[in-house]
């Protein structure tokens, strides 16, 4: 008796190995894709959107062209989904937790097809991951007491983050932009308050770190171009026509002379606004909302700066750096908090005029100013210096270091292996396994530099043999070096959630059996 | 044949439209029917179990669930077929009254679809069958009555609790730490218990995700959590000692309901217009100042103009707060929710001991927390997780286990896991079998065939040789006449269920034999499927 079918039309269903197999494929084409640009000599993407404008994008942030990819495998999905997290979580590593996701699914598909059961290998994995996890930890570094040194760690994290993204030439003048900033924040993992302004022109190199705001926003015509001691008003309130807001209101007149009593009494209103904002005493005044001319042309009489129509995040940043409260109501200027700072003035950025905001009350804010020669060198520029941020934010917070170029993966790999000689059943061979994708990792930076990977991954293999070894892959000098030596270092939280989270998505991946796909969602034909 | 001739000899029409429609009859539409709650079994059958493996479910937007949770798979698996729509309701009212068992319930059917279809081709009548396996399952739940154990626990000893509920937790792909998430459920069930009146109300236990942390860092608060930020960015990040005003009202201009109009025509109204405006405002703000509240939780949006003078009055509110987390907030902290200004007094007040806000990772996601609550009923389960498929099944498992924490304090009872009470029940039914006569005997037998399928499934799904391990246990549970033996599931080297600590809830062991029971019986009773063939 033939069943009727149980799922619906076009509903489809994958069982047993078959599942497995799709999922397995999925994940690794994803992770075959982002695998090219990791490491310092990786190369870049260029994504262009279907949307409107086909604006292309180029990049080498793992997390960046996962997000725009349009993948249908759900395996896959799962991938990007963890390089998202890693993105918000530490920023950084986004590249590397989804090539080893995918070789550790590579190595469950050969375990699999030699009929090792899922569930044992996910037992081993798990083993094996907490071993590499505690092998990590007997070997950080934690510089937090010695200050000198702890900011040369954090330099060589940055250079590390750095390299290899586009930033790479003038890695060591970004390193030092991105290590004064952090210093800045005194420990807050706030990055709000760092700003990030990006202006076509120039050099990478011109790009520099002012200490204090910028805010990009032109000066009212006939108002000061520079005011020192500034008592600034933070707000946001409609300064255009004050709206009625009670509902249902509206004007209705019979004659021309009562729309003029109107309009006076509206201009008066407006009129008594701006008194009342004068009456707090300031000499700078920031809007959210649109200025418009009348009470611009009042504020240019009583000789104080109006900034109109700054964005929200502006609006916000400025007060938490000028340490002003944001105003909508102006009756009682005694007890609304002004923000102060030492001096405004209109600056040039190639041929833009800004707005400078120095000698802030609140010492943790600063402005990151990027020049480029294009938008997406911009865009991308902009994108790797906030990798940087945020792996030395998260390691200002959590200082322990480790050496960068493959030294994390090998020495994990060597316990990962102690474990598996000492691990009797079958799970061995998938902590084997593990260590194997692990492994790749390194591989993976060395082919994409051109190099010989299987020579120099097995000099290493066998530099770390010995004990206290800082051996890894150099990839400017191509070959076997001194990882300490060379500076380069990496931030133990980022290794520490590339490992756990590509452990766990791979786990996931391999638990699944079957693969249900309902009918897609039909649309409604507007005809 | 659907075709009537009336008294004079013509052919008169039954069912119209005939050719539109597929008929089934008889022996046929009984095998079809149990073929096709056989084939639903089948996809859940490698999902039971400690070593169950999960499935991967593509929505019709392209969004993806993995899960080994019986109930959603089936939730969201899209059938068609008329019998397996009632195999997902069967599994549905499983999760409804008990939460745990969802997938277990769905196989035990299948069993008994199984071996029903066994008897149909002896030439046993379906009603025959249904009935016997309706003798069986009283069977069987009388026996699972008195095998089953009592035990005790109270608020200071609640380790029992954690064991069972570790035993379902261990199923799930979260079993890495499932004894820091069963404490956590456990700990979550008994403070908002009701011990004297033995009932727990899980609406006050909320589950919270977000993504980023590990899985480790799940935690339990005794209070609430709300995903929301104070609605000015430089108000207090962190109150003590909170009196929190909860409205529902807007701290807007009042929008009456009828329809209405104002106009103005002079410059006296305009301006008598714009002071009310602005007293209104005023007004709404003090009225939640001399009622002494020092924080205000609203339904609503506010204005710009009172969002400020709220923040120039250090008074911290939050806005745009759902009305089940509001209707939350008031059980926690004692207050009632305010539907206008006029009517808030003192009273009404809800009070909390630290309200607090916490941010994460490097976006700027903030969460409200508020804790201390003056009824401290009120717990939420903060889960973390690497991603959001991880953090679903999270929250899916420990419902799971919530349910069965709350089915315990309801009965004390329970029965061991691992396939054991189902083989002990399988005995049982096997001897009663013989004291019925009739043709019954043979459905009854055909009962505890279907029991054995359970654990049959365990051993298959941990990689055990399914007939040897069941064999060797029954045969142990025989000899020894205990009913604590099971399948070795995870490899320990030992088939007591108790020095495994393995224990299911006897209310959820009889509930998924009676239920899979009713619904073998009535897919037994149907002998015509008429349907639409256009669908």
């Amino acid at each position: 008796m033939p069943i009727d079918k149980i799922f619906k039309d076009d509903a489809s269903e994958e069982k047993g190995e078959r599942a497995r197999m799709a999922s397995f494929i999925g994940a690794m084409a994803v992770a075959d894709l982002v695998k090219s640009t990791l490491g310092p000599k990786g190369m870049d993407k260029i994504l262009q959107s279907t949307g409107r404008g086909h604006s292309v994008t180029v990049t080498n942030d793992g997390a960046t062209i996962l997000k725009s990819l349009h993948i249908d495998n759900p395996a896959a999905k799962v991938l990007v989904d963890i390089s998202k997290v890693q993105d918000d979580e530490v920023g950084d590593g986004t590249t590397s937790v989804v090539v080893l996701a995918g070789e550790l699914l590579r190595e469950a598909e050969k375990l699999v097809t030699s009929k090792i059961h899922p569930m044992t290998i996910i037992a081993g994995y798990r083993m094996a991951a907490e071993c590499a996890r505690e092998a990590l930890l007997k070997r950080v570094m934690d510089n937090k007491e010695n200050a000198e040194k702890f900011r040369s760690d954090l330099m060589k994290i940055a250079m590390t983050t750095l390299c290899s993204k586009i930033l790479s030439q003038d890695k060591e003048h970004f390193a030092e932009m991105a290590v004064d900033a952090i210093f800045r924040l005194k420990g807050s993992t706030n990055l709000e308050s760092i700003q990030i302004i990006k202006k076509p022109g120039g050099s990478l190199r011109d790009s520099f770190l002012d200490e204090g705001f910028i805010l990009d926003k032109k000066i009212g015509i006939g108002q000061p171009k520079r005011i020192e001691n500034a008592k600034i008003l933070v707000a946001n309130t409609a300064m255009d026509t004050d709206k009625v807001k009670i509902y249902g209101a509206r004007v209705r007149v019979d004659s021309m002379t009562k729309v003029a009593e109107i309009e006076g009494a509206e201009k008066e209103k407006m009129k008594d606004k701006v008194n009342k904002i004068l009456a707090h005493g300031i000499n700078c005044f920031v809007n959210r909302q649109l200025i418009y001319n009348f009470p611009e042309e009042l504020f240019a009489d009583a000789g104080v700066l109006a900034i109109e129509h700054a964005d929200f995040e502006g609006i916000e940043r400025l007060g938490l750096v000028t340490g002003g409260e944001i105003a909508s109501t102006f009756d009682n200027p005694e007890s609304v908090k002004l923000g102060h700072c030492k001096l405004i003035e209109e600056i040039m950025i190639g041929e833009d005029k800004l707005i400078h905001f120095s000698g802030v009350a609140m010492g943790q804010a600063c402005s990151i100013v990027l020049r480029g020669a294009s938008h997406h060198v911009l865009d991308e520029a902009e994108r790797s210096l906030h990798d940087a941020l945020c792996v030395l934010s998260q390691t200002v917070n959590d200082s322990r270091v480790l050496l960068g170029g493959g030294w994390p993966e090998m020495v994990m790999a060597k316990e990962v292996d102690e474990l598996a000689r000492k691990t009797a059943g079958k799970k061995s061979h998938a902590i084997e396994a593990f260590s194997r994708a692990l492994v790749a990792i390194p591989t993976t930076i060395a082919d994409n530099a051109g190099l010989d990977s299987a020579e120099l991954v097995a000099q290493l293999r066998a530099k770390h043999h010995n004990e206290g070894c800082n051996a890894g892959i150099d990839v400017i000098s191509g070959a076997v070096g001194d990882m300490e030596e060379r500076g380069i270092y990496e931030a133990f939280k980022v290794k520490q959630a590339v490992l756990l989270s590509a452990t766990e998505a791979a786990e996931m991946i391999l638990r699944v059996d079957e693969i249900i796909t309902c009918a897609p969602r039909r649309r409604e034909d507007r005809m | 044949m659907a075709l009537a001739f009336d008294e004079f000899g013509r052919p008169f029409i039954i069912l119209r439209e005939q050719d539109q429609k597929t008929r089934l009859r008889g022996i046929d539409a009984q095998k079809a029917n149990i073929a096709a709650g056989k084939a639903v079994a089948r996809i859940l059958r490698s999902s039971l179990g400690p070593k169950g493996m999960d499935k991967m479910l593509q929505g019709p937007d392209g969004d993806v669930t993995i899960t080994n949770d019986g109930a959603t798979i089936l939730e969201q698996m899209d059938v068609d077929n008329q019998i397996a729509k009632l195999m997902v309701e069967l599994s549905r009212s499983q999760d409804y009254e008990i939460g745990d068992g969802t997938t277990g319930v769905v196989v035990m059917a299948g069993a008994l679809l199984e071996q029903a279809e066994r008897q149909l081709d002896r030439g046993i009548h379906p009603i025959r069958v249904a009935e016997g396996y309706e003798m069986a399952s009283r069977v069987a739940v009388e026996h699972l009555e008195r095998i089953s154990q009592k035990f005790e626990f109270d608020v200071n000893n609640f380790e029992p609790l954690v064991q069972t509920c570790m035993t379902t937790l261990s199923s799930k792909i979260v079993n890495r730490c499932k004894r820091s998430l069963a404490e956590i459920a456990v700990k979550a069930v008994l403070a908002v218990a009701d011990l004297e009146r033995r009932d727990v109300n899980l609406d006050l236990i909320k589950i919270e995700g977000k993504v980023g942390g590990n899985l480790e860092d799940t935690e339990l608060i005794y209070g609430i959590l709300v995903d929301k930020d104070m609605s000015h960015p430089q108000m207090p990040k962190q109150i003590e000692d909170a009196h929190i005003a909860i409205l529902t009202c807007p701290f807007e201009p009042p929008k009456p309901k009828t329809k209405h109009k104002v106009d103005i025509d002079t410059v006296e109204k305009f301006e008598t217009l714009r002071k009310q405006e602005q007293q209104y405002f005023d007004e709404m703000v003090q009225k939640c100042k001399d009622v002494g509240a020092t924080l205000v939780i609203c339904q609503w949006g506010f204005d710009d103009e009172a969002n400020h003078l709220l923040m120039h009055r250090n008074l911290p509110a939050v806005r745009w707060v759902g009305g089940v987390e509001l209707e939350l907030i008031a059980i926690a902290t004692g207050g009632r929710i305010v539907p206008r200004f006029q009517e808030l007094t003192p009273g009404k007040l809800g009070k909390a001991g630290m309200v607090r806000e916490k941010s994460f990772g490097t976006t700027k996601e903030r969460m409200l927390y508020i804790e201390h609550c003056a009824n401290s009923k009120a717990v939420t389960i903060f889960i973390r997780g690497g991603n959001k498929m991880m953090i679903e099944e999270t929250k899916r498992s420990i419902h799971d286990a919530l349910c069965v924490a709350r089915n315990l304090i309801r009965n004390k009872s329970i029965v061991y896991g691992g396939g054991a009470a189902e083989i002990a029940c399988s005995l049982a039914v096997d001897a009663a079998a013989d004291k019925y006569p009739g043709v019954e005997q043979y459905a009854i037998r055909a009962f505890a065939e279907a029991l054995d399928s359970v654990p049959m499934a365990l051993a298959e799904n941990s990689g055990l040789q399914p007939i040897e391990t069941l064999s060797a246990v029954k045969s142990q549970q025989l000899k020894e006449n205990i009913p604590f033996y099971g399948i070795d599931c995870n490899d320990v080297g030992t088939n007591d269920m108790r020095e495994q600590n393995v224990f299911e809830t006897l209310i959820g062991k009889q509930q998924q034999i009676l239920l899979a029971t009713q619904v073998v019986k009535m897919i037994l009773k149907i002998d015509d499927v008429i349907s639409n063939s256009e669908y």
